[in-house]
């Protein structure tokens, strides 16, 4: 089972679960994330987070990612990202990869 | 940058509103975009005899039923007009043979789906298969926390180990579990077991939802309804156990809007957010609007597609916003927060479902409803009358539930 409850760090490897679906709405003309009895409305940079974490990237890759794509300063960026995974997280709608059996 | 998650919300009948959130529109009262969530009754058929079931009093009967392909073709239209997500109940969705199809189709265009069940039907294999259909979310009921009361409730032996069961095959397949529980008189002094067995079902969320009196439960209101002191520990219970259990399991909590001093937003208003398609395919502002006489409800079988069912039919228009409403929702500074509470309400209890809902205190018949319902608490009924196609059935001494 996957874990839950987990506390985001620039080590983990974030990954939506399958209960919990990043769609972009056709109807609305948003993204949402569909989750059991709830939509949430993701802003353009949740979005652009959301979509870098794929299970294999660690959150200091995404912070990287984003840090070069702006131009902006690592630190301001690794602080907002780890708040809105942990948010989702929080919300039990985040899990991270599991370890690989060897 | 500072990414934030609105929350759209619960898509159902919560207080937060979803269609605000992701539409933005102007007045709160005239919002009926597509609603995000659909309820598809897909059966009136179910094994158990719940005496609150929430169907109506007159059940679809399995010739009636919607075909799989008449389904395959609904869903693909919500889809198409923008509906989200898909709640497949019933009845007991299990008991259509096509219900694996369907979470399937619903899946292919791209509907999130989640399964409302008594869960006695299933198998772990059937779960399975379900799971890799794409079904998303699993929500089982329970009638209370061990089996004397649970099988009685439900007039089904070995309903609630059978439930226990699958609730335990859907967490080792990994879906997410909701426990519904439904409250009343007979089993209030079990909540906090049932919040305890949520917890080792290692359920995601427990709704907790006193029993809504009509159709079957208005019957059986004398057996059902609790005491105001229930309520009130009731509350005490969910809140604190909502603040112990934060991270670990959220609880959702339906007050009895008996007791209530102001009635609850039913369905986010009428029309304004949410739909259901009954078994027979009729699209219903709610699951018991059936109940209201004098209102007809159009067909997915008929020449009208479901976006103008939803928008331009008069069953949907009569109720909907604040322009229909009398004294004393008219000029109530509240229209446009409870929406004038339950039509279903208003029509059981007063015969007009243009009135106030009576849970209002500011309805002439308010003090009678609470009169009513601290009568019925205080009553020593206890048999039920049980749900099934016969038009119900008196539970006998030594029935205990079958």
């Amino acid at each position: 089972m996957a874990s839950r409850n987990i506390q985001v760090n620039e080590t983990s490897r974030p990954i939506l679960p399958r209960h919990a679906k990043l769609r972009f709405d056709e109807t609305r003309q948003v993204w949402v994330i569909l989750a059991p009895e709830r939509v949430l409305a993701p802003d353009e940079i949740a979005v652009e987070v959301l979509k870098l974490c794929d299970g294999a990237r660690s959150v200091a890759d995404v912070v990287e990612l984003l840090a070069a794509k702006y131009a902006a300063p690592r630190e301001a960026i690794v602080t907002d990202v780890v708040a809105m995974l942990q948010d989702l997280a929080d919300k039990g709608f985040l899990t991270e990869a599991r370890e690989k059996t060897p | 940058m500072s990414p934030t998650l609105t929350d759209a919300a619960s898509v159902a009948s919560s207080p937060t509103d979803g269609l605000a959130a992701l539409e933005r529109r102007g007045s709160t009262a005239e919002t009926f975009g597509i609603p995000l969530a659909v309820l598809a009754e897909l059966t009136h058929r179910c094994p158990l005899q719940c005496p609150y079931c929430s169907n109506p009093v007159e059940l679809d009967r399995a010739g009636s039923e919607l075909t799989t392909d008449e389904w395959k073709k609904v869903l693909s239209e919500l889809a198409e007009i923008g509906v989200l997500q898909i709640h497949f109940s019933g009845g007991e969705p299990t008991a259509r043979k096509d219900l694996v199809e369907l979470v399937q189709h619903a899946s292919d265009v791209g509907l999130y789906t989640n399964l409302i069940t008594s869960a006695v039907l299933l198998t772990k294999e059937k779960l399975s298969a379900l799971a890799d259909a794409g079904l998303c979310h699993v929500q089982i009921s329970f009638q209370g926390n061990e089996p004397v009361v649970a099988d009685r409730v439900a007039g089904l032996k070995k309903s609630h180990e059978k439930k226990i069961e699958a609730a335990r095959w859907t967490r080792e397949l990994d879906l997410p579990l909701t426990v519904n529980a439904v409250m009343h008189r007979q089993n209030l002094h079990q909540l906090s077991d049932i919040i305890q067995m949520a917890v080792d079902l290692d359920a995601d969320r427990l709704e907790v939802a006193n029993v809504q009196y009509y159709g079957w439960a208005l019957k059986n209101r004398a057996a059902l309804m609790p005491t105001f002191e229930q309520i009130e520990e009731t509350s005490r219970l969910v809140e604190e156990a909502q603040v112990r259990l934060k991270g670990v399991l959220a609880i959702d909590y339906v007050v009895p809007d008996y007791y209530a001093l102001r009635p609850k937003k039913c369905m986010g208003g009428w029309g304004r957010q949410f739909f259901n398609i009954s078994p027979s395919g009729k699209i219903l502002p709610c699951h018991a609007a059936e109940s209201i006489t004098g209102l007809e409800f159009e067909s997915v079988r008929s020449n009208h597609s479901i976006a103008w069912i939803w928008q331009n039919s008069e069953a949907f228009n009569r109720y909907r916003g604040t322009g229909w409403m009398p004294e004393p929702c008219k000029s109530c500074e509240y229209r446009e927060q409870d929406f004038g509470g339950c039509r279903c309400q208003a029509f059981a209890l007063t015969g007009d479902a243009g009135n106030t809902d009576p849970a209002c205190t500011l309805s002439p018949m308010h003090e009678a409803i609470f009169r009513q319902a601290e009568q019925d608490a205080a009553s020593e009924q206890t048999r039920f009358l049980y749900r099934n196609f016969a038009g119900g059935t008196l539970e006998t001494v030594d029935d205990h539930g079958a």
